[in-house]
C-alpha cells in the first residue's frame, strides 16, 4: 500500500494588514468584509509599512484594533481633517480614513466637502448603512424615506426630517475629486467590484492624482431589526434604488488606473 | 539686530524660525496677519500651510500633523478658540504636542475685535471637556512674544502637551522693535510614537478612547503626573520693585505693561508699589504670590475682563491680605492713570488701616 504525498498549498489566508483580534461588530454586519477588502488591497499594493489609517467615531471607532497599521482615532466627523494634517506633513505615506454615514455625511459634512474640493491626496472609505449604529439605531443623514429608526419611529417623514443625502453624487461635483464611486457588499459579485474600486482608489492616491472615495453600501441587521440574510436583500431592494451603484467621478487621468 | 515688527507677524516669523513644519488656520480678526504671513512664508520654505474651512477643521488638521511628531501650530482669536476646544481636548487626551496662539478679542458672542483678556478662563482652566491643563505663556511685548513662541514649541515637545501663547488684540496689532532669533534647522527625526507607518515595527496607535474605566483612569493619572511635573518645572513670572513693596500689582500681558507705567508713577509719588507679572498663566506663580502676600499690605489685580485671573490670585493669597480688582471690558484698555487712581484709593485705605495693623495678617 502506498501513500500519495501531496504538498499543501495555501490558497486563502488572512492578509497581513488585518489583525487577528475578534471584532466587536454584530453578526451579519458587513464592516468585517469591508475591513478585509481594505487589508487585502493594502497588502497587495505592498504599502502596509507606509500606511496610516484614521478611524472615525461610530461603529468603526475601534478599527485600529483590527488592522496591523499605524492608526489615529479622530474626533467625530473630523477624520478627513486629521488625515489632511497627516498627509501634508508626510506626502510619501498612504493615508486613508474609514468613516460611517453619521461621521462623514452629518457632523463631518463640511470637512468631507472641503477635503474633496481641496483635492487632498487621501482615500476615504465611506461605509453607508443608513443608520447610526454605535449609538443604537438613530436616523442618519442617509436613512431612507419611510425607514424606521429609534429617532424616526414611525418612519422617516421627509416633510419633517428632510431627505437623505447622496454623498457620492454631491462630491462628484467638486473639481478636486479624482475618483468617487459607489459600491455594495451585498453579494459576491459586488464584493469583488468593491475590492477593485478600493484598489483603484489607493492607486489614485499613490499616483498623487487627488481625492478618492469609495462609498460602500453596508448592512446593519441589528438596528434595521432583521436577520442578516434579509439585510443583504434590503440593500439590493431598498438601498440600491435610492443610492445607485456606479462611478460618479473618474478623472480622465485616472482612467488608465481603473482596475476592472 | 532689532527691527520694527508687527506683533502678529513677529510671532509668525518666530514660529517659522523655531522650526514650525505645519500651520493650519482660519481667518479671524485681530489674528489674521499671522495667518496671512504664514500663507506666503511657509510655502516659500516648502513647509505646510492650509487655510482650513473652519477652526474645527484647522485644529483637527493640527491634531493629524501633530501625530507625525512634526512641529505644528494654529492661531486664532477668542470665538475661534471656543470652536477649537473639542479638538484641543482630543490633542490633550492623545498626548501629541501642539501650539495654539490666541490673539484675544472681546466676548461674549461675536463681541468685537478690540483687545481683551476674556479668554483667561477658557485657556487657563482648560475649556475643553475632561481634566487637563495646557501650558499658557503670556507675553507683554512683541519681543517677549517672539521669545515665548520658540519656547512654546520646545515645551510642547518636551512634555508632549498643548502650549497656548496668550496674546491679545493690542499685542498682535502693535509695532515694536524686536530681535528675531536665527533660523533653527527642522528636526526631521520623528519620535518613536509618531504615525509614520508600521515599517518593521509594531503599529503605533494614537487615540483618546479607553472603554475600560480602569485603563481610562490610568491615562488620566498619567496626564495628571505630567501636569504635576510641569507645575514643578515651568512656573515663570517677572517681578519689579517687590523688595520693599507695600502694595503689589498683579497683571499679565498688555495689562502688565500698563501696570508697569502706573507703578513707576506711583513710585515717583513715594508709594511703595511693586509688580508681579505672571508669564505662565498655567502653571500659575501661586507660591510666589503667597509669599509676597505675607509682605505687602494689599494686592491689586488689573485685567481687561470682569476679573478672571483675580480668582487665581485670591486662591494663592488665601486671605493673607486684601485683594482688589480693577478691570475694563468691551475692548477698553485701562490707562495707567486709571490704575494709578485705584492705587491712590487703595493706598489711602491701607494708610488708614495701618496704625491698628488690622489689614496685614502675617
Amino acid at each position: 500500500m502506498s501513500v500519495q504525498m501531496t504538498r499543501e498549498e495555501v490558497v486563502f489566508k488572512r492578509p497581513a494588514p488585518l489583525g487577528e483580534a475578534f471584532t466587536h461588530y454584530c453578526p451579519g454586519c458587513t464592516h468585517g468584509i469591508i475591513h478585509r477588502l481594505v487589508a487585502e488591497v493594502i497588502d497587495e499594493l505592498g504599502v502596509a509599512g507606509k500606511t496610516v489609517g484614521v478611524a472615525p467615531v461610530g461603529c468603526a471607532v475601534f478599527a485600529y484594533n483590527y488592522f496591523n497599521l499605524d492608526f489615529a482615532e479622530a474626533a467625530h466627523g473630523r477624520a478627513t481633517a486629521m488625515a489632511t494634517g497627516i498627509k501634508r506633513v508626510q506626502p510619501d505615506k498612504v493615508v486613508f480614513t474609514y468613516q460611517g454615514d453619521g461621521d462623514l455625511a452629518a457632523i463631518g459634512t463640511g470637512e468631507t466637502v472641503h477635503v474633496a474640493t481641496r483635492g487632498e491626496n487621501i482615500t476615504v472609505i465611506f461605509v453607508n448603512n443608513a443608520v447610526y449604529g454605535m449609538t443604537g439605531g438613530q436616523m442618519a443623514p442617509t436613512t431612507l424615506p419611510g425607514m424606521t429608526t429609534t429617532s424616526s419611529q414611525t418612519g422617516r417623514d421627509v416633510e419633517l426630517q428632510g431627505y437623505p443625502l447622496r454623498m457620492s453624487e454631491l462630491l462628484a461635483t467638486t473639481s478636486g475629486a479624482a475618483y468617487v464611486v459607489r459600491r455594495s457588499v451585498h453579494d459576491i459579485a459586488n464584493i469583488r467590484k468593491t475590492k477593485k474600486a478600493l484598489m483603484t482608489a489607493f492607486k489614485v492616491q499613490m499616483q498623487s492624482m487627488g481625492f478618492s472615495l469609495v462609498e460602500v453600501l453596508s448592512t446593519c441587521p441589528t438596528n434595521w431589526g432583521m436577520p442578516a440574510a434579509n439585510a443583504l436583500q434590503f440593500i439590493e431592494e431598498k438601498m440600491v434604488p435610492y443610492y445607485p451603484l456606479g462611478d460618479y467621478k473618474v478623472m480622465d487621468a485616472v482612467r488608465p488606473l481603473v482596475v476592472n | 539686530m532689532k527691527e520694527l515688527w508687527k506683533g502678529n507677524e513677529a510671532v509668525a516669523e518666530a514660529a517659522v524660525r523655531a522650526g514650525c513644519e505645519a500651520y493650519f488656520g482660519y481667518p479671524i480678526t485681530p489674528q489674521t496677519e499671522l495667518l496671512e504671513y504664514m500663507s506666503r512664508r511657509m510655502p516659500e520654505l516648502g513647509r505646510v500651510f492650509i487655510q482650513a474651512e473652519s477652526e474645527l477643521a484647522a485644529i483637527n488638521m493640527v491634531y493629524g500633523a501633530a501625530c507625525t511628531g512634526a512641529r505644528t501650530m494654529t492661531s486664532s482669536s477668542s470665538p475661534g478658540v471656543s470652536l477649537m476646544q473639542e479638538g484641543l481636548s482630543y490633542i490633550a487626551g492623545s498626548e501629541v504636542p501642539a501650539v495654539l496662539v490666541d490673539v484675544m478679542r472681546v466676548g461674549p458672542g461675536l463681541g468685537n475685535i478690540q483687545p481683551s483678556q476674556g479668554d483667561y478662563n477658557q485657556l487657563v482652566k482648560f475649556g475643553g471637556h475632561g481634566d487637563f491643563k495646557a501650558i499658557c505663556l503670556a507675553p507683554s511685548t512683541v519681543q517677549e512674544s517672539v521669545d515665548l513662541m520658540a519656547l512654546s514649541f520646545d515645551l510642547a515637545q518636551k512634555y508632549r502637551t498643548l502650549v497656548y501663547l496668550v496674546s491679545d488684540g493690542a499685542l498682535g496689532q502693535m509695532m515694536e522693535p524686536a530681535e528675531l532669533p536665527p533660523m533653527r534647522p527642522i528636526n526631521k527625526q520623528r519620535p518613536a510614537w509618531a504615525l509614520t507607518g508600521a515599517d518593521h515595527r509594531p503599529p503605533n496607535i494614537i487615540t483618546s478612547i479607553y472603554l475600560d474605566p480602569e485603563r481610562m483612569e490610568k491615562l488620566n493619572l498619567r496626564l495628571q503626573a505630567k501636569l504635576n511635573e510641569i507645575r514643578k518645572n515651568e512656573v515663570r513670572w517677572k517681578e519689579l520693585m517687590t523688595e520693599d513693596a507695600e502694595l503689589l500689582l498683579v497683571a499679565y500681558g498688555t495689562m502688565g505693561r500698563v501696570c508697569y507705567t502706573a507703578m513707576k508713577q506711583a513710585r515717583s509719588e513715594g508709594i511703595k508699589v511693586g509688580l508681579l507679572r505672571p508669564i505662565t498663566l498655567w502653571p500659575y506663580p501661586s507660591a510666589r504670590i503667597a509669599e509676597l502676600a505675607e509682605q505687602v499690605h494689599g494686592i491689586l489685580t488689573v485685567e481687561m475682563s470682569a476679573g478672571q485671573m483675580v480668582e487665581d490670585v485670591r486662591l494663592a493669597v488665601e486671605g493673607r491680605c486684601p485683594v482688589q480688582f480693577y478691570g475694563r471690558m468691551g475692548g477698553i484698555v485701562p490707562l495707567p492713570d486709571e490704575v494709578l487712581n485705584v492705587i491712590h484709593e487703595m493706598n489711602e485705605e491701607l494708610v488708614m488701616a495701618r496704625p491698628g495693623e488690622t489689614v496685614t495678617v502675617s
